[in-house]
């Protein structure tokens, strides 16, 4: 670990000042992930700024039903809220999959947004990376790459996006509101983290100087029914070979919209929107099930290790349709 | 009859380790401390052209830099006096002692500074530039090159009886497949760390280790210094599992850094470096071909092992070792093929050998149970082996057929329907396995040393080492129980090279022998008390015979006059006698040789150190030439299996063990469950990946080397037969450490073949093998 300074902000503004002046400083709130990096000399900020002083701590409802979260809530703590437990399910379930009870007490809304991969690859300052230092290469690329993306892939970057709360918020249309020095703006989850592309080391739209304050679900409508399912290589404290989070707006037995997104698969949270046109106005039935995992896979690239990701996403989202739906 | 052996008594270390008061190598506080962090190579096979530590030494606060440049140089023992010493004394890899890369991981530097954190950075300024070859890290690459391998401790390892090609051939019924099983880090809680710290010529290791006093004889040995010398204390241990049963790198690297810079130095591995400097299991590829009469009696065994080991050393995992014994057979072959790779050297593993040769062996019989249509327990019962088929010998002991009975009857057998891939609970698959599991009993020389002070407590002590087992408890029972005394007033040391000698604490095998030394040096003290008050006319116990005294509490007194008698502290006070000690050397051996010196009393040149005590005689005048010495032990899992996305949850595991006297229930039940979750593991998870074109280790933390979790552990029943062996020992236990994991990892393999219909032949089963 390099050594660095420590400054606590007690107003948003002045940890956006210092991000802002500081290219090599980073914010830090439950520290479950940046910690293990700087240990391994993956960051190595100059400056940390803790803004666990910052007032962002609340979950509310907004007048118009949505449901504001503030960047520094506790994954438990959102998990084990009420309304997210009865409206949320989805997302109530992908956070409990994720991590383990310790670093979920710990780790933020924020600072899961912010996560960074967990390819090896990326965490073995051996090895060349591109999203560790551009230009350097993917080892993973014909490396042993089973945990890695088969979506949203590019020649540079094959890395997998870690986060289950992600895949959540992304079927959940939810909207990061993020704040800088120039005012606030909000983000769509489903756009906020970047494909690796050409430049794998830019992974989010978050600017030099904004900070995460919140982030807002939108209502759900009456009836929706939505659930979250991860396999993976053990029981717990393990990130997904593939996940799916499913959320249904039903009309009877018909499908009236589906939303889905993958987790595992992917090097973003992946919004399955050809899955999602498959399903609508569908019944709950194992074909219409099994096209619209199909449509969802289409463009899968898979290499050497990883290959039964194909198959295993498909049945994942099968599976999860089908306990969504009520018909497992 | 026994009033405390063999009762669930409470880990007598159990407070400290809560509290935080024991004391491991890494907490030992020494005045002036520096650190040492190792740097290692990032290269898999090659040569260090040039290594700069100008910018590392320049830097405040560092205190030097090692490297093989500037390093002392070490003293390779000869061979003769190195078999199994150490892995690091037999290897042609001594530490920074030339520019050769063998592995990647493998030790080049070790940076000295006056913080850890210094150290660490500092690492990062060393600059070394490797030239590189070509290497080979996966047995398949360098298969044509593959060699016979010599022995296992001692043990041959090819070993033919019969004609079994023939009888192969010739077999009615016939499974012949090959398994596969990966590498496997040990990857105990407690990372190795070494304090060392000189004082003139003499060394003090505070050392993580399993063998106190083969550290101390290994570290004198390189660097060349009288073993006296050399003090290694290692009061606790943070789980071994093999890892930590030879000598190292680290440890010397530490002497050698702490002469640098005059002062003590700490070297603790990172976890990351736990992947490369200690050793693994390596892979194996059994082919394990079994032939059987049309009514299932074996007529041919053959399991032969190809696996793999470095560059630098011989290491072989010894699979074939109990297929040896483990069934009636008349024709038999076990061979062992070794592949030399550019990795670290693999070593011992919790049941090294059995553990993947049981599941390659156990999932063979189920095979031909499936093929036969017969009861998998059914198979092992019409092999039975009621005499040891590899030497003909009687077993000491075997209540094999009892633990297959309750242990069917634990897991619920009779649900099982023998079709499989046919029973669902909802949307699982619903599958039963059992396996049997061995493993031998290994007893070696110990000694130990007992007192009994004037205050009525005692003091028992022998250099052994307490990984987690809980040898310390078991320990202080027996000589509590041997001393008539209760455990509070007992006290056991151990972990410091001073004390009398010990063993390893490797091969399940510090119950049986420390246990007998210290039994041994408890009876002889008591009897010594015993003659003190028989002689003493002072005493109530005055002109008594030795035989009419009893001891309880403490208290001295006649068997047929209880009321008559006296305590320890008021015969020691009288007599003005501070403390009466003995101590004993208990000689046994049951560990097999080449030289089939199995069961023999160990051939010593020294004089008999028995030390005329009387205790060690009569354990050494048993008989034990005729019989063979093993545990056996039934393993049944019980798998749900979700077809759909190849998830496998094992929902029950129940375990029946024959391992002689169970000395403590709950440190038993707990040795037994954690090899069952060291099973777990290996069948459904466990796996080191090396990098397919680089052959560095990817799989290099918790994160990525998967361990089970709690999730993942079903409710495990765990049940024993508690018969004492008291061929092995007057105690009559044979050891619990690591029988627990052998026939575990078949018994869920089996299980999930008898769900799904699939048997997956390469481990470990995981999703992506079973949709």
């Amino acid at each position: 670990m390099k050594p660095f300074t420590f400054i606590r902000a007690n107003e948003a503004r002045i940890a956006m000042h210092a991000t802002q002046q500081n290219s090599s400083g980073k914010i830090i709130a439950g520290g479950t992930n940046l910690l293990d990096l700087m240990k391994l000399e993956i960051e190595t900020p100059e400056q940390l700024i803790d803004i666990n002083l910052l007032p962002m701590k609340k979950i509310e409802v907004l007048p118009d039903g949505a449901l504001r979260i503030g960047a520094l809530v506790r994954n438990s703590d959102l998990a084990y809220h009420p309304i997210v437990r009865k409206k949320y399910v989805v997302l109530s379930e992908a956070l409990l999959s994720g991590a383990s009870p310790q670093l979920r007490n710990m780790a933020t809304v924020g600072g899961n947004l912010m996560q960074r991969t967990r390819c090896p690859y990326f965490y073995d300052t051996v090895f060349p990376c591109n999203k560790r230092v551009p230009g350097s290469g993917c080892a993973a690329m014909d490396g042993y790459n089973r945990s890695h993306a088969i979506l949203g892939t590019s020649n540079q970057c094959i890395a997998t996006h870690p986060s289950d709360m992600c895949v959540a918020l992304s079927a959940l249309d939810a909207v990061v509101r993020v704040s800088g020095l120039n005012g606030e703006r909000t983000i769509p989850v489903v756009d906020f983290h970047l494909v690796p592309g050409e430049s794998p080391d830019k992974e989010t739209r978050l600017e030099k100087g904004e900070i995460i304050t919140s982030v807002e679900i939108p209502a759900v409508a009456m009836g929706t029914k939505s659930r979250y399912l991860k396999v993976r290589d053990r029981a717990s404290y393990e990130f997904a070979l593939a996940s799916a989070a499913v959320v249904l707006e039903m009309n009877g037995g018909t499908i009236q919209k589906a939303k889905i997104a993958f987790g595992g698969i992917a090097t973003k949270p992946w919004r399955a929107s050809q899955a999602e046109q498959a399903l609508k106005g569908a019944r709950l039935e194992e074909a219409a099930f099994q096209s619209a995992a199909a449509a969802a896979l289409q463009e899968a690239k898979p290499r050497k290790f990883n290959g039964f990701k194909v198959e295993l996403a498909k049945r994942t989202l099968i599976r999860a349709l089908k306990i969504t739906g009520g018909v497992a | 009859m026994n009033a405390i052996i063999g009762k669930p008594v409470g880990r007598v270390d159990g407070r400290l380790k809560v509290t935080g008061g024991a004391r491991y190598a890494a907490d030992f506080q020494r005045a002036n401390l520096a650190y040492g962090y190792c740097l290692q190579s990032s290269i898999t096979k090659g040569r260090i052209l040039s290594i700069d530590t100008q910018a590392a030494e320049a830097v405040p606060g560092v205190l030097g830099v090692l490297t093989y440049k500037n390093a002392p140089r070490l003293k390779k023992p000869e061979q003769s006096e190195t078999v199994q010493d150490s892995k690091v004394s037999e290897s042609n890899l001594l530490p920074l002692q030339d520019e050769n890369i063998y592995y990647d991981g493998q030790h080049v530097a070790v940076v000295i500074a006056d913080t850890f954190e210094r150290a660490r950075d500092t690492a990062n300024l060393v600059k070394v530039v490797y030239t590189e070859e070509k290497p080979v890290f996966e047995i398949e690459q360098a298969i044509n090159e593959a060699i016979p391998a010599k022995q296992s401790f001692g043990r041959k390892m090819q070993v033919k009886r019969g004609e079994p090609e023939e009888a192969f051939n010739g077999a009615e019924k016939k499974s012949d497949q090959t398994y596969t099983t990966t590498v496997y880090h040990h990857n105990p809680m407690e990372p190795h760390a070494t304090i060392a710290e000189w004082n003139g010529e003499k060394l003090t290791l505070y050392d993580a280790t399993q063998w106190v006093q083969g550290t101390q004889k290994a570290v004198a040995k390189l660097l060349d210094i009288p073993i006296k010398n050399v003090r290694v204390i290692s009061h606790f241990v943070g789980g071994g599992f093999g890892c930590k049963g030879f000598l190292w790198a680290h440890p010397v690297l530490a002497a050698m850094a702490a002469k640098k810079v005059g002062r003590p130095v700490k070297i603790v591995l990172s976890r990351q470096q736990m992947f490369t400097s200690n050793g693994h299991r390596g892979r194996t590829l059994q082919q394990v071909a079994l032939g059987a009469n049309g009514e299932g009696k074996l007529t041919s065994v053959r399991h032969l092992t190809t696996t793999q080991t470095s560059m630098v050393e011989d290491f072989a995992e010894p699979c074939g070792m109990s297929t040896r014994l483990i069934y009636a057979s008349p024709n038999l072959e076990m061979a062992h093929k070794l592949v030399r790779l550019n990795t670290g050297t693999p070593c011992p593993t919790r049941a090294p050998g059995e553990a993947p040769g049981t599941y390659a062996m156990e999932a063979a019989m189920d095979e031909l149970a499936y093929q036969l249509r017969i009861d998998p327990i059914q198979l092992r019962l019409l092999n039975y082996a009621e005499v040891n088929p590899h030497d003909g010998k009687q077993w000491s002991s075997k209540n094999l057929k009892e633990c297959y009975q309750r242990g069917a009857e634990a897991i619920g057998w009779q649900e099982r329907k023998p079709e499989p891939g046919l029973t669902k609970e909802g949307e699982f698959l619903v599958g039963y396995g059992m396996a049997t599991a061995t493993y031998p009993c290994n007893r070696s020389p110990a000694s130990a040393r007992v007192q009994i002070f004037s205050d009525g407590h005692a003091v028992a002590a022998s250099c052994t080492q307490d990984i987690g087992t809980g040898t310390y408890t078991i320990m202080t029972q027996i000589a509590a129980e041997a001393l008539g005394l209760p455990v509070e007033k007992v006290e056991f040391k151990l972990g410091d090279s001073d004390l009398p000698n010990a063993p390893v604490s490797g091969g399940s095998q510090t119950a049986a022998s420390v246990g007998s030394a210290v039994q041994a040096a408890a009876l002889e003290a008591k009897a010594k008390i015993i003659e003190l008050a028989i002689g003493d006319k002072k005493s109530p116990l005055s002109q008594k015979t030795k035989e009419s005294i009893e001891v309880e509490n403490g208290r001295l007194f006649v068997k047929d006059e209880p009321g008559r008698g006296e305590t320890y502290a008021q015969i020691l006070a009288r007599n003005r006698v501070p403390k009466i000690e003995a101590e004993c050397t208990t000689k046994v051996s049951t560990r097999e040789t080449e030289k089939g010196e199995e069961g023999e009393k160990k051939q010593d040149s020294e004089e008999d150190k028995t030390g005329g005590c009387w205790a060690a005689s009569s354990d050494e005048e048993i008989e034990r030439k005729p019989y063979s010495f093993h545990s056996f032990g039934a393993q049944f899992a019980k798998v749900l299996v979700d077809p759909m996305i190849g998830k496998v949850r094992v929902v029950k595991f129940a375990s029946v063990m024959d391992i002689g006297t169970v000395l403590n229930t709950k440190m038993a039940e707990n040795q037994i469950r954690g090899g069952i979750i060291f099973g777990l593991g290996m069948a459904l998870m466990e796996h080191t990946v090396f990098d397919p074109v680089r052959g560095r280790i990817v799989t290099r933390d918790l994160a990525n080397y998967h361990v089970p979790v709690n999730a993942d552990v079903p409710p495990i029943e765990v049940q024993f037969i508690n018969k004492p062996d008291l061929r092995v020992s007057p105690i009559g236990a044979r050891g619990a450490g690591e029988i627990g994991i052998t026939g575990a990892v078949a018994a869920i393999a089996n299980a999930v073949f008898h769900a799904t219909g699939k048997r997956i032949r390469e481990l470990p089963i995981t999703p992506d093998k079973l949709i």
